[in-house]
């Protein structure tokens, strides 16, 4: 059952390494079978915030909640209840797929059955669950992460881009599988630096450069300086005009009642909402100045 | 699920893996067997030799078991972020690390019942004069190395150095340590070298229980030598334990 409590309440979080900052005053909550996404570039300061919502950093101030809980302390009873995919993380080598699984639920107190987490990632043919890790392909040892994120049939799981590095097909069937979560009543919080991933699976987003959230709300209308409607058009001369306007009707109301006016048809009219990628491209703009910056931040880390 | 029984289960998946990767095996169980048997046929025939090499053996085995072993093996999970992926799973890192080295340990186990029967059947020695005494010196041993191995694995910064970390100090110190020659022939800045160490404490322990029936109250300082390693390799391990790789 949902209740009012949010499962991830983030406050003016804040992280320093050494003199930089990787995140800088972040505040957001993650409410109850929500998907929340992270989105940012490389070097904004997501994997930062995710890891120290699973325990595996401590902020420098600023206040988070993950379930109730304080992740810093890193109590078994939250981490009986998490689930996480890092973003890169190694496994036993000559272990076989559907053993690391049984494993693994071993560890946790109310374990999803294994057979059951398999079919749900699509290792389940026989000659996958009994294959080496070594031998997996990336993208089999991805969803293997995902099983063994999965088997403790957790609350929360964290996928820190989850599908970074897979080709289109394996992206689809990713986030395929990523879509089942919700159908299983999963809180989801994931990093991504793919627009399309957070637009195909994010109830929410926050947009999220240089440690700071720049805009935050649904993928559809997320709302920033530039969420306004465009409106393009040709004058009179045939010079292509546009203006962005909170609300186009009055201008369509004008610009149509002169083309009657003048006898002519309204050409190449157009009126377009921003989508996310404008969105986050506005937003995300001069990237490359502080590229420099960031990196020095990932090598810190 | 008890700690001690998610230790078990760590510890039954360890001795799987352990088999299923041959070379691990091989420098496990094989290496110092070969060493054994090469120096024995050196020393045949001099059973002087043969007394000071089968314990020797045994002392290197269980450091190349338990020390080798766990630097190499925590510096590569450390490094492949095996780790850091148990970190978030409720397992207590206390039952994670009990089944890694227990497994290790048993490692050291087989190989010293396999030279003590090497030892009784091909280098003249009988059975142990005292099996208490040898059971006393392997566990404090493999106590001691296994934490000296975990501990070191911090100093090595990644898989790739691990050989030649690892190496730098387990060939020396095998050297001085007397496993292939009496310690009574070495120079004696190098004797007071290996006398500051624990191998040679060990050896000596393994040697009273298979050689020469020394009773254990003759061997306290060997006793204490090895605890006082062990007490800081343990502190050691558990203070710079580092769940992921450095940067």
């Amino acid at each position: 059952m949902p209740s009012a409590d949010p499962a991830i309440t983030v406050e003016d979080l804040h992280k320093f390494y050494d003199q930089y900052e990787a995140v800088g005053g972040v505040s957001f909550e993650v409410a109850e079978g929500e998907i929340f996404g992270l989105l940012g570039p490389n070097g904004a300061g997501k994997t930062t915030t995710v890891e120290i919502l699973e325990g595996y950093r401590t902020s420098s101030s600023g206040s988070v909640s993950v379930l109730g809980f304080d992740p810093a302390e890193r109590p078994r009873a939250l981490r009986e209840r998490v689930g996480i995919v890092l973003q890169s993380s190694g496994m036993y080598r000559h272990v076989r797929v559907r053993e690391a699984v049984a494993h693994w639920a071993g560890l946790y107190p109310h374990p999803r059955d294994v057979d059951e987490v398999l079919g749900i990632v699509g290792l389940d043919d026989a000659v996958q669950a009994m294959a080496l890790v070594r031998t997996l392909s990336g993208g089999q040892q991805r969803r293997l992460d995902l099983a063994l994120a999965l088997i403790g049939d957790p609350d929360l799981i964290f996928l820190d881009e989850p599908t970074t590095g897979f080709d289109p097909a394996a992206r689809r069937a990713a986030w395929g599988t990523i879509k089942r979560l919700r159908e299983l009543g999963k809180t989801v919080l994931l990093t991504t630096h793919y627009l399309e991933e957070a637009q195909q699976l994010c109830d929410r987003v926050a947009i999220i450069k240089s440690g700071k959230i720049l805009a935050e709300g649904p993928p559809n209308t997320l709302s920033g300086a530039s969420a306004r409607y465009r409106v393009s058009w040709r004058d009179e001369n045939g010079s292509p005009r546009s203006a962005e306007v909170d609300d186009p009707t009055e201008l369509l109301h004008r610009l149509t009642g002169e083309a009657i006016a003048r006898g002519e048809r309204l050409a190449d009219c157009s009126v377009v909402r921003p989508s996310l990628e404008d969105v986050y491209l506005e937003l995300t703009a001069d990237e490359t100045s502080e590229l420099t910056a960031d990196e020095t931040s990932e090598a810190a880390q | 699920m008890s700690d001690g029984s998610l230790a078990w289960r760590q510890y039954r998946l360890e001795r799987k893996m352990f088999w299923r990767n041959p070379t691990a095996a091989f420098f496990s169980f094989v290496l110092p067997l070969i060493f054994l048997f090469l120096f024995g046929a050196v020393f045949s025939g001099d059973q002087g030799d043969l007394d000071v090499l089968v314990p020797g053996i045994a002392g290197l085995s269980v450091m190349a078991t338990t020390f080798n072993a766990l630097a190499t093996q925590m510096t590569f999970l450390r490094e492949q972020g095996v780790l850091k992926r148990v970190r978030g799973t409720p397992l207590p890192g206390g039952a994670y690390l009990s089944g890694l080295i227990g497994s290790a340990a048993t490692n050291a186990v087989i190989q010293i019942l396999i030279i003590i029967v090497a030892g009784k059947f091909f280098f003249g020695l009988g059975w142990p004069k005292s099996w208490i005494e040898l059971a006393v010196f392997s566990v404090l041993g493999v106590a001691c190395f296994a934490a000296m191995g975990v501990a070191f694995s911090h100093i090595i910064p990644n898989f790739e150095a691990a050989p030649a970390y690892t190496n730098l100090v387990f060939l020396p110190m095998i050297f001085i340590s007397g496993v292939f020659f009496d310690v009574d022939n070495v120079p004696t800045f190098l004797r007071d070298i290996a006398n500051a160490l624990p191998l040679v404490h060990v050896i000596n322990g393994i040697s009273a229980a298979l050689v020469t029936g020394a009773p254990l109250a003759e061997n306290l300082s060997d006793l204490a030598v090895v605890a006082v390693w062990t007490l800081a390799c343990v502190i050691f391990a558990v203070r710079g334990f580092s769940w992921s790789a450095r940067a």
